[in-house]
């Protein structure tokens, strides 16, 4: 019966026989204390799980989603560094959907914004520092000792020549008392925090046994392809199914409010049946989208100011009588996450109670949603976090697009369903890194630093639309002009105005691997190599220059050059482009190495140095750096979704491109030594690389290239 | 039809061209071989029919009637394969979806190439899609195991 899995396990957390550790949410003030430097020594821990079992296995349970990033062994680091436990005894589970495992930073159960590393870092600590110190006062209790003499180490507690293993202490451990306080290490006694950490979940990714959302199988249940509006906000008219359900395997056709469901035994039976399927749609205005003309029209907005979102002195004046000049148009367009595991959402439907299986980066968003559709209370709605195959933000949409159509496809069929979408409905289904225009206008002084600096910003807002609207202030969805509006160039300019248009259209448009830096990292990383020539400087020396005031990035940008060997002769046809960008609370630098032949880009060699403030596991911040390199560089070199008539022109790999190993250049990625607040690592190696890569095109071939992908005139 | 799947012969109702990824994945419930774009386009199908890396999204199950298929599943018959061991050891992973594609194609490759060089690797492999961008990762793993399983390696 569907729901009983979801009480057997909530049952089994609390009752189970071994250590469990469960605290409830501390309110909103505790919380944003927990924020403040050095305040979270003197607090007690926040909610987080831990299951410690006879056998010796330390569990831990995950609050966030894996999806590439590697917390799935990050976060047990935290534990282990208190708990002194074996690191080979450690498995990791995710957890259910529940509010004990909100965000400390955001107060709901989600992943994104590269915030699971640092923002874990106290309570996974203190969860583990809470259980050594139970797994002591059991001991010490069942030898009659002073808890003060006794040692936890490597998964036992031993004290004089007595010793017990963690496995063997568990239970008695679980009628302890947490205690009210815990000290954590200090960082000079780390001894697996810091240090390369391979991968807890390779063994099961290696050998196929992970399993993803698009593996879930249940008894009953069957698989379910939608036939969706070819167009943005289309609707079904009407529909003829008789010759879907004539295929072999196709069981029900259902009307969803998404479009027609197909329900089959098995992927191709709903694929067969699907394109027999004849649907009348109401196209509606979607029907007229060209993002051609949408272009036009951002390029004729960005000629207006817009909303403001920083300013400081006269920039107008400042402008007309600076000595040099530089005017800029970019153009930015949609970008499709394209993950490897395509959409998916599996949906077992009980009497008063739902089963929900998702690689989803937004449990408490996705729940609430299904009980809305189901008319239940959040908390009879069970949801599994599988394994994400990719989600670089696709998978944490703020209406939910893909579980709650799976909810409705479960509720229209009667029946367990997994709805699959091909790679071409994931492709088209929109939720797009959005289409972006900028307009800049810089004066020079005579010193060659900009003096004035104007920029407008056209494209839509991602918050616009969604519970999270009111989160834009003063017309300004912070992600939309981040990386400009908090520039240390633009900061550092005496005259500056930066305005943002937030048009609207019918494309679903939503984060994607570092947001609204994707695409202001690189008006400004090009923009200041162009100050740079027009100032006749070296693009390090510039940087330099107009940084001084911000240590951070000149740490990152002076490790990458030096390793870099920037200014130092190359092979011939190779040239040098720079760029360095902050976001997520990082600072990355990096140094691309292309050569152009007939009119083609090729990548040689990326040398990044990142400052990502305390650094948890080296290991994986080297991956995710290079990770995010390669993602950037696939949509600068190729990325690019566009429409015609209200139809998505890309539909599978063919056409829209992404890099292949072929085209992999060598990566090198080195860590600024830093003991400052740990920041973001999953996304902040993105922004950098399209304008590094462009600013090496620019060396080779003279072009300065404004419009994203890149291609040669 | 009967099938030979990792050795064993199974038997499967299915529609001669049903592709053989959908036999393997909903009929047979072995799910480790991947479904990332259904046109042969990225490789996370990628399984062996007769030793060669095949495209399982694009053959027909028809196709491979009386013929060794293997998988994921069945590739470390004995405990892990050498490439299975290599990307442990150089971390490759990160989501893993297009990982036992990767595999397949690499260990069909040290098959015919014992010690290919990096061109070989990048023909052989660039069939093969990460979004995650292990591709660097994958090169080193690939000669990784290409050591371990040379005469006198540590296999």
């Amino acid at each position: 019966m569907s729901g009983r899995a979801g009480v057997s396990r909530r049952r089994f957390l609390t009752t189970s026989a071994g250590l469990v550790i469960g605290f409830t949410v501390l309110p909103k003030e505790r919380l944003l204390a927990l924020q403040q430097p050095g305040a979270a020594h003197a607090l007690p821990p926040p909610n987080a799980f831990l299951r410690i079992g006879e056998d010796d296995t330390v569990t831990v349970i995950l609050a966030h989603s894996e999806m590439g990033q590697g917390i799935w062994t990050t976060l047990p680091m935290m534990v282990a560094e208190e708990l002194e436990c074996d690191w080979s005894k450690i498995r990791v589970e995710a957890a259910p959907a529940a509010p004990v495992y909100a965000h400390p930073a955001y107060g709901m159960q989600m992943t994104g914004g590269s915030t699971t590393t640092w923002s874990e870092l106290d309570r996974y600590r203190q969860v583990g520092a809470m259980a050594r110190e139970m797994l002591i006062a059991a001991a010490a209790a069942q030898w009659k000792v002073d808890p003060s003499a006794c040692r936890a180490e490597r998964g036992f507690v031993t004290s004089g020549s007595r010793k017990a293993s963690y496995g063997a202490l568990a239970k008695a451990a679980q009628a302890q008392k947490p205690p009210a306080t815990v000290k954590l290490k200090d960082r000079k006694d780390w001894k697996i925090l810091g240090k390369p950490t391979r991968r807890l979940d390779s063994p099961q990714k290696v050998t196929g046994k992970a399993q993803f959302g698009i593996d879930v199988r249940e008894p009953g249940m069957k698989v379910a392809l939608v036939a969706r509006a070819p167009v943005f906000g289309g609707k079904v008219k009407s529909f003829r199914a008789e010759k879907a359900k004539s295929v072999p395997g196709v069981r029900a056709v259902v009307e969803v409010p998404s479009g027609v469901a197909v329900v089959a035994d098995h992927f191709w039976a709903a694929k067969v049946g699907r394109e027999a399927l004849d649907v009348d749609w109401d196209l509606g205005p979607g029907g007229s989208l060209d993002s051609v003309k949408m272009r036009e029209d951002y390029r004729a907005l960005a000629a207006s100011e817009g909303m403001k979102a920083a300013a400081a002195g006269d920039v107008a004046t400042a402008l007309s009588s600076a000595k040099t000049r530089l005017d800029a148009e970019y153009e930015f367009p949609f970008l499709a996450h394209a993950m490897m595991e395509p959409l998916n959402c599996s949906v077992r439907l009980g009497p008063d109670s739902v089963e929900i299986w998702a690689g989803t980066q937004f449990q408490t968003g996705d729940q609430m949603a299904a009980a809305k559709i189901l008319g239940l209370k959040p908390e009879q709605v069970t949801l599994h976090t599988t394994f994400l195959g990719g989600g670089f933000g696709r998978r944490a949409n703020p209406v939910n697009d893909f579980v709650a159509e799976a909810v409705h496809v479960a509720k229209a069929a009667g029946v367990p369903v997994k709805v699959v979408w091909t790679r071409e409905d994931d492709m088209r289904g929109g939720y797009y890194r959005p289409m972006w225009a900028h307009r800049l206008s810089v004066g020079l002084g005579a010193d060659g630093a900009p003096v004035a600096w104007k920029q407008t910003i056209v494209g839509q807002s991602i918050l616009d639309g969604t519970p999270f609207a009111t989160m834009i202030k003063d017309g300004i969805d912070e992600a939309s002009v981040e990386g400009v509006a908090d520039s240390a160039y633009v900061a550092a300019t005496p005259h500056h105005w930066v305005g943002l248009h937030s048009p609207r259209s019918a494309v679903p448009v939503l984060w994607w691997r570092s947001v609204g830096h994707t695409h202001t990292g690189y008006v400004m990383e090009t923009m200041v190599d162009a100050l740079a020539q027009a100032a006749g400087q070296d693009p390090l020396a510039y940087r330099r220059r107009l940084l001084k005031a911000s240590p951070r990035h000149l740490g990152a940008l002076e490790l990458a050059a030096a390793k870099a060997g920037w200014g130092t002769p190359l092979p011939a046809g190779r040239f040098r482009g720079l760029a360095v960008h902050a976001s997520f609370g990082s600072y990355v630098a990096e140094v691309a190495e292309v050569s152009v032949e007939k009119g083609k880009i090729r990548v040689h060699r990326v040398v990044c140095a990142i400052d990502c403030g305390i650094c948890i596991n080296p290991a994986g911040v080297a991956a995710q750096v290079e990770s995010a390199v390669v993602y950037g560089l696939s949509a600068a070199l190729y990325g690019e979704v566009t429409l015609k008539e209200g139809r998505v022109q890309q539909s599978n790999f063919d056409d829209y491109e992404v890099l292949r190993l072929d085209a992999m250049p060598k990566v090198e990625v080195h860590i600024v030594p830093s003991g400052e607040k740990s920041g973001g690592v999953g996304e902040p190696g993105t922004p950098p690389i399209a304008p590094a890569v462009a600013n090496a095109v620019f060396a080779a071939t003279g072009q300065r290239l404004r419009k994203l992908p890149l291609k040669l005139a | 039809m009967k099938l030979k799947i990792n050795g064993a012969l199974r038997d499967v109702e299915a529609p001669e061209d049903m592709p053989l990824l959908w036999v393997l994945r909903d009929l047979l419930g072995m799910t480790g071989t991947k479904y990332g774009c259904g046109v042969a386009q990225c490789g996370a199908c990628t399984v062996h029919i007769d030793g060669e890396a095949v495209r399982s999204c694009a053959t027909a199950v028809s196709e491979v009637k009386g013929r060794a298929v293997t998988t994921i599943e069945g590739l470390g018959a004995t405990g892990l394969h050498p490439v299975q061991r290599a990307w442990i050891e150089a971390d490759v992973v990160q989501c893993g979806y297009c990982q036992p594609g990767q595999i397949m194609a690499a260990a069909a490759l040290i098959r015919i190439k014992p010690r290919p060089s990096d061109v070989e690797i990048d023909e052989a492999l660039s069939g093969n899609l990460c979004r995650c961008g292990t591709y660097q990762r994958i090169r080193e793993a690939v000669h990784r195991a290409a050591a371990m399983s040379a005469p006198g390696g540590k296999s």
